[in-house]
């Protein structure tokens, strides 16, 4: 039996959502919730309604990334709380009306969960990304997903660091969850990559639907790998790449990467070792549509989270 | 007997996404600046299409590399940028056809599917590609079969092996033709090639025309190994999997590559054959 005194309770989360298509060529989600849109059958349970929607229907239709801007960093405040008009770029107004429909962000009427799915060319398996550490029914729920996926394995990467943290699609919800499944390039479907994806939702939503019906999830840790660092490519005065990611970094997201290990590789073959004091968990190395966000791969620090028994709150 | 290549090409960002060849241009041009060396054959190295590159997509209008037909080099009033540009390379570097065009031009490309170092020429008689074609296997770690096709690489990334390999082959081949112009003779052999028999698409819905299976995890990564009949090739959504239905055992190529789902292509054919070349020499002494 859990202590009543440390369990967190928390409403029944009676709407969900899946966004597929927030970066038009990440295949994975885009074909996930194409299929749901046309099929439900898949992600219904009892008890919460579950709605798979397409966020950015153009790039998706493009198949790039975006159209104006990243869609996925639109969702500041500045954004959200602009008057809509002709001369907004075209995520901009796209957020507006995402937050519209499954928000407004902060406010008791937003969806209570929604899942954000996305490829990476990087090579980091199955990866859930969390943005609070203290959400306890999040945890809860990635703690469940890794549990029945094994020995299968997922991570789960903690973003609150202050200034590398930005305005997700997903953060409109009141519990936002990002997964991120890779390695996959821009505009390819496969196979094995679709259906780690589509395994990861079926659990994620068995989970729910537990949580819905009344069960208790006991107090547990969750290991996760904090945003620690950004790294930019080595450049030149002119702002060009002068380097690339070593080959014995290249693919090791969250091996650990040790001061003096080799990072870079110049064109004419010199070795740029990681200079930082300690070791650090890398991971989004070689992300291509980082290049442009100055980023060759994120730092992160290995933390052990604690979470609170979790229940509903019964009516 | 066959004349020196007095004039040689060396092209990248023809797809200004494929980031080993724009990179190993960009360092030519920059090394070229630097030092004031004379290389011993005349190499001009050309990006193809900057506005491409400078925005990291394939193209910005159309392909620049289905751009080189006759019919778009010879009209008069282009306006899309990659069939003026079509028409500035034919200057540059042709005119197509003509004798005053260069010898040789290497274009360098990756590939998200998984074949390796590929060289892709247009003729079986080729002597000069595919006798360049035996030098590289012979030397390079990744021989597969003249553009220079590299990967799997992602487009809009650079992984340095993938470099490393690249600007190894572009050497080996500029090394042959430094020997080949020097006289040097180059014993005949032979080369395997694979020659396209058809392209294979993605299976879709009859109504909508939606993708509805992906490549078989069997099939995916595995360019080059036998195609047999039966063999697995996609894994429909739905759990199925759909299976060669060909008679003959074809080698799979450009698997899964993502520039080819407009082209409605998810993978190549081809059979494999040994073509005999000749020995050969320059004639220039």
């Amino acid at each position: 039996m859990s202590s009543r005194v440390n369990a967190s309770y928390f409403p029944q989360a009676e709407r969900v959502a899946i966004f597929g298509g927030t970066h038009g060529n990440e295949m994975s989600g885009v074909t996930l919730v194409n299929m749901w849109i046309k099929n439900r059958a898949e992600i219904e349970r009892s008890g919460v309604a579950v709605r798979a929607f397409i966020t950015n229907p153009r790039a998706v239709e493009k198949c790039s990334r975006y159209i104006d801007t990243d869609l996925n960093r639109a969702f500041t405040p500045e954004n959200l709380s602009t008057a809509s008009g002709d001369g907004l770029p075209y995520e901009v107004q796209r957020a507006k009306e995402v937050n519209q429909i499954f928000g407004p962000k902060g406010s008791p009427d937003a969806y209570d969960v929604i899942f954000d799915l996305h490829n990476t060319t990087s090579n980091m398996g199955s990866t859930l990304i969390l943005e609070s550490s203290t959400d306890y029914f999040n945890l809860q729920m990635v703690h469940y997903i890794k549990k029945a996926i094994a020995p299968e394995s997922c991570m789960v990467l903690l973003n609150e660091h202050p200034h590398l943290k930005y305005a997700t699609t997903r953060s409109v919800a009141k519990h936002p969850v990002g997964l991120e499944v890779g390695p996959q390039p821009q505009g390819v479907l496969r196979s094995n990559i679709f259906e780690s994806m589509r395994a990861i939702m079926k659990h994620a939503l068995d989970f729910i639907e537990l949580f819905n019906s009344g069960v208790e999830f006991p107090a547990c840790s969750v290991e996760v790998f904090r945003v620690h660092e950004r790294v930019d490519y080595p450049r030149d005065t002119n702002g060009n790449i002068t380097a690339m990611v070593h080959p014995h970094l290249q693919d090791c997201d969250w091996e650990p990467l040790n001061p003096g290990d080799p990072m870079f590789q110049t064109f004419d073959g010199r070795t740029i070792p990681y200079e930082g004091a300690s070791p650090v968990y890398p991971t989004f190395i070689n992300e291509a549509a980082y290049y442009e966000k100055q980023q060759a791969c994120i730092t992160t620090r290995r933390e052990t989270l604690a979470a609170n028994a979790i229940r509903k709150i019964s009516k | 007997m066959l004349p020196a290549l007095s004039r040689v090409a060396v092209c990248g960002g023809t797809h200004g996404n494929e980031l080993s060849g724009v990179y190993l241009v960009h360092e030519r041009l920059k090394r070229r600046k630097k030092s004031q060396v004379m290389e011993p054959v005349a190499v001009v190295t050309v990006m193809s299409n900057p506005r491409a590159v400078q925005r990291c997509v394939r193209y910005t209008e159309t392909d620049l590399n289905r751009c080189f037909t006759h019919a778009i080099l010879s009209a008069s009033e282009q306006t899309s940028y990659e069939l003026v540009r079509s028409q500035e390379l034919n200057s540059l570097l042709g005119p197509k056809g003509s004798a005053e065009a260069m010898d040789l031009i290497c274009d360098l490309h990756n590939t998200t599917a998984n074949m390796g170092l590929c060289l892709i020429t247009y003729s079986d008689s080729d002597w000069i590609c595919l006798h360049i074609c035996k030098y590289l296997q012979a030397r390079a770690q990744h021989p597969r079969t003249d553009a220079m096709e590299i990967g799997p690489q992602p487009h809009g990334l650079i992984r340095a092996n993938i470099f490393m390999a690249m600007q190894e082959a572009v050497q080996l081949l500029l090394d042959w033709v430094r020997l080949f112009n020097s006289g040097a003779q180059f014993e005949g052999g032979s080369v395997d090639v694979y020659t396209l028999v058809k392209n294979i698409d993605y299976p879709r819905d009859p109504h909508t025309h939606t993708i509805i299976a992906a490549v078989h995890p069997d099939l995916q990564d595995r360019d080059f190994c036998l195609l047999h009949p039966g063999d697995p090739m996609f894994l429909s959504f739905s759990g199925e999997t759909l299976r060669y239905k060909g008679k003959e055992p074809l080698y799979p190529f450009f698997i899964n590559e993502s520039a080819y789902y407009e082209k409605a292509v998810a993978l190549s054919l081809a059979r494999r054959r040994k073509v005999e070349i000749p020995a050969i020499r320059s004639s220039r002494m």
